[in-house]
C-alpha cells in the first residue's frame, strides 16, 4: 500500500491527522482508519501542516469535534471538508 | 508474530534489597540548596562522582517538606544509585535523609557543613566519596529477568503524532511486559484532564478508581480552580503542542492514555515520589506533567528505566535515570534526531505495526538496561527538578 498523508484513528472520527510535511492544498490525500485499516480519499482544501487536523466532514460551529471516537471539544468556527481544524476553529468545551 | 521475551534478561547490578539497577552511580546528594556548592566540589575532586545540586530544602514544612525527603531519600535509594554521600548544612535533616537511604542497605554517609565550612566538609567527604568509587566500580553485573525492571512513562513534547504512533508503542510494550512481572508507572495529572472518564475505568478495582479520582479532582480544586487565570489554555495544551497540531486538553488527554496500551489496569494510585506498595503491576503516580519534574519523581519513587514518547521533541533527560526517546514525526527525526533513541515514523507510513513497535521499544529497554547510552545520556541531560508544593515558611 502507498503511504498516506492522513490518518484517521477511529471510524466515528470527523477529523483526520496529517502525518507528511509539506502537504499542499488540492492533494488528493490517501486517508488510513488505523481501527480497522480501511481507506479513502479526500482532498486538502489548505496547506496544511504535519500533525495539524482535517475536517472529513462539513463541521459547523457547535458541532462536537470527535477523534479517537472521543468528544474532544467543539467547533467555533466552520471548517469544509478537507479543510484546517485547529485553534482558530475548535475549542475545549471545559472552558 | 510478536517477538518473545518471557526468558529474556539482561546485566544489571543487583542491589543489597534484592531491586535490580541499570546504572552504577555514586551521588552527591545535598539536602538544600546552600549545600550545592559543596557536593559540586567533591563531585568535581572524585571522578566517576555525580553531585545533583538543586533548589530547595530550606524552610520547607508539612506536606511539602515529606515530598522533599521523600525526593531526596527516593533518589538516593533507587537501585541505579551504588552508594551516596548526603552532604546538609545542618546535621538533622542530612541523618533523617541518611537514614532513610541506609534502609536499602546501600553504603551512605553524611557530613553536615555547621561547625565545620564548606573546606573541611568537601575534604572528609571526598575520601569518602573516593572510597565508594573504588567499591562500586568493582561490583559486577549479573543475569536478571526483564521482569525485574520497573519502567516509568511520561510523554512531552506530545503533538497529534504521539497518539498515533510513540504512546501506542509504550501501551504495546505495557501490555507484553506488565504479564511478566514488571512494574509500570503513568502519571501527568493535569494531563489526564479530558480523559480521566476513562482512566478512571482503567483501574483494576473500584478503589483504585476512587483513589484516582480524589486525586485527579483534588488537583482541579486545589491548583486550578484556586490559582486559575481563565484556563489552563496557556499551558495545557502547551505552545508546542498546538504548534503539533494538539488543539484541546481532551485530545491531548486521549493521546496521553494510549501510554498505558489497550489490556493493561493499573493496580493503584500513589502520591508524589512513592513506592509502589502493592507488588508487579502498573501504578498511577500523581505528578505534575513538566517533563524534567515528573521523570524525577517516578525515579524517586524507584523506576530505574523511563519511557519517553515525544512528538514536536523534548530533549530531557534525567540524572540516574535512563530516559529513552520514542518518537514517530518524520520532521522531529529530521531535524533532531540526536535525541531519539526509538523511531517510530514507520507507524504512520503504515510500513510497521503497534506491535512490531512494542518490540522495538522492549529491545531498546533491554539494549539500555545492558548499557547502552540513551541519547540523553549521551548529550548530558541531567535535569533533577523538585516538585514544591507550596511557599516555604
Amino acid at each position: 500500500m502507498s503511504i498516506p498523508q492522513l490518518l484517521v484513528h477511529d471510524r466515528e472520527d470527523n477529523v483526520g491527522v496529517v502525518v507528511v510535511e509539506d502537504l499542499a492544498a488540492g492533494t488528493e490525500m490517501l486517508c488510513v482508519v488505523t481501527a480497522d485499516n480501511s481507506d479513502f480519499r479526500l482532498t486538502a482544501k489548505a496547506d496544511i501542516p504535519i500533525g495539524h487536523k482535517v475536517a472529513l466532514k462539513p463541521l459547523k460551529a457547535g458541532d462536537t469535534v470527535i477523534k479517537y471516537g472521543e468528544d474532544i471539544g467543539k467547533m467555533i468556527g466552520d471548517a469544509e471538508v478537507g479543510g484546517h481544524v485547529h485553534t482558530q476553529n475548535c475549542k475545549t468545551k471545559r472552558w | 508474530m510478536a517477538l518473545d521475551f518471557s526468558n529474556s534478561t539482561v546485566k544489571a547490578w543487583r542491589r543489597e534489597n534484592g531491586r535490580v539497577g541499570v546504572r552504577n552511580h555514586v551521588l552527591i546528594l545535598p539536602v538544600d540548596d546552600i549545600s550545592n556548592a559543596a557536593c559540586e566540589a567533591v563531585a568535581n575532586n572524585v571522578k566517576g562522582t555525580m553531585a545533583l545540586p538543586h533548589a530547595y530544602g530550606r524552610l520547607q514544612f508539612g506536606e511539602d517538606l515529606e515530598l522533599h525527603f521523600r525526593t531526596i531519600i527516593g533518589t538516593g535509594a533507587n537501585p541505579n544509585v551504588a552508594a551516596v554521600i548526603v552532604i546538609g548544612i545542618e546535621p538533622e535533616w542530612t541523618k533523617v535523609i541518611v537514614d532513610g537511604i541506609a534502609k536499602t542497605g546501600k553504603p551512605v554517609t553524611g557530613f553536615s557543613i555547621e561547625q565545620k565550612g564548606d573546606f573541611e566538609t568537601i575534604r572528609q567527604a571526598s575520601w569518602k566519596a573516593k572510597e565508594y568509587v573504588h567499591w562500586a566500580t568493582e561490583l559486577q553485573k549479573e543475569d536478571c529477568p526483564v521482569s525485574d525492571l520497573w519502567i516509568s512513562t511520561k510523554c512531552g513534547e506530545s503533538d497529534t503524532t504521539t497518539g498515533l504512533s510513540s504512546c501506542p508503542t509504550v501501551g504495546n510494550m505495557y501490555d507484553k511486559l506488565l504479564p511478566q512481572g514488571i512494574y509500570g508507572c503513568f502519571g501527568e495529572t493535569s494531563e489526564i484532564t479530558g480523559a480521566e472518564h476513562i482512566c478512571e475505568t482503567r483501574a483494576a478495582n473500584p478503589e483504585t478508581a476512587a483513589k484516582f479520582k480524589a486525586i485527579w479532582k483534588a488537583y482541579q480544586d486545589d491548583v486550578i480552580e484556586a490559582f486559575k487565570t481563565s484556563d489552563l489554555s496557556d499551558s495545557q495544551p502547551t505552545k508546542g503542542n498546538i504548534l503539533g497540531g494538539l488543539t484541546t486538553i481532551e485530545e491531548k488527554a486521549m493521546g496521553n492514555l494510549e501510554k498505558i496500551g489497550r489490556t493493561s489496569t493499573y493496580i493503584d494510585a500513589i502520591g508524589p515520589a512513592e513506592t509502589p506498595e502493592k507488588g508487579p503491576g502498573l501504578y498511577f503516580m500523581d505528578s505534575s506533567s513538566a517533563a524534567a519534574e515528573c521523570v524525577t519523581l517516578m525515579a524517586a519513587g524507584g523506576y530505574v528505566i523511563h519511557t519517553f514518547p515525544t512528538g514536536q521533541g523534548n530533549v530531557v533527560g534525567n540524572p540516574i535515570v535512563p530516559v529513552i526517546k520514542i518518537s514517530g514525526n518524520p520532521r522531529t527525526l529530521r531535524t533532531m534526531s540526536e535525541h531519539i533513541d526509538v523511531d517510530v515514523t514507520g507507524v504512520l507510513t503504515r510500513e510497521m505495526t503497534i506491535d512490531q513497535a512494542g518490540d522495538s521499544l522492549i529491545e531498546m529497554i533491554m539494549r539500555t538496561a545492558n548499557g547502552r547510552l540513551t541519547a540523553a545520556e549521551a548529550l548530558g541531560h541531567r535535569e533533577f527538578s523538585m516538585t514544591k508544593l507550596y511557599r516555604s515558611a
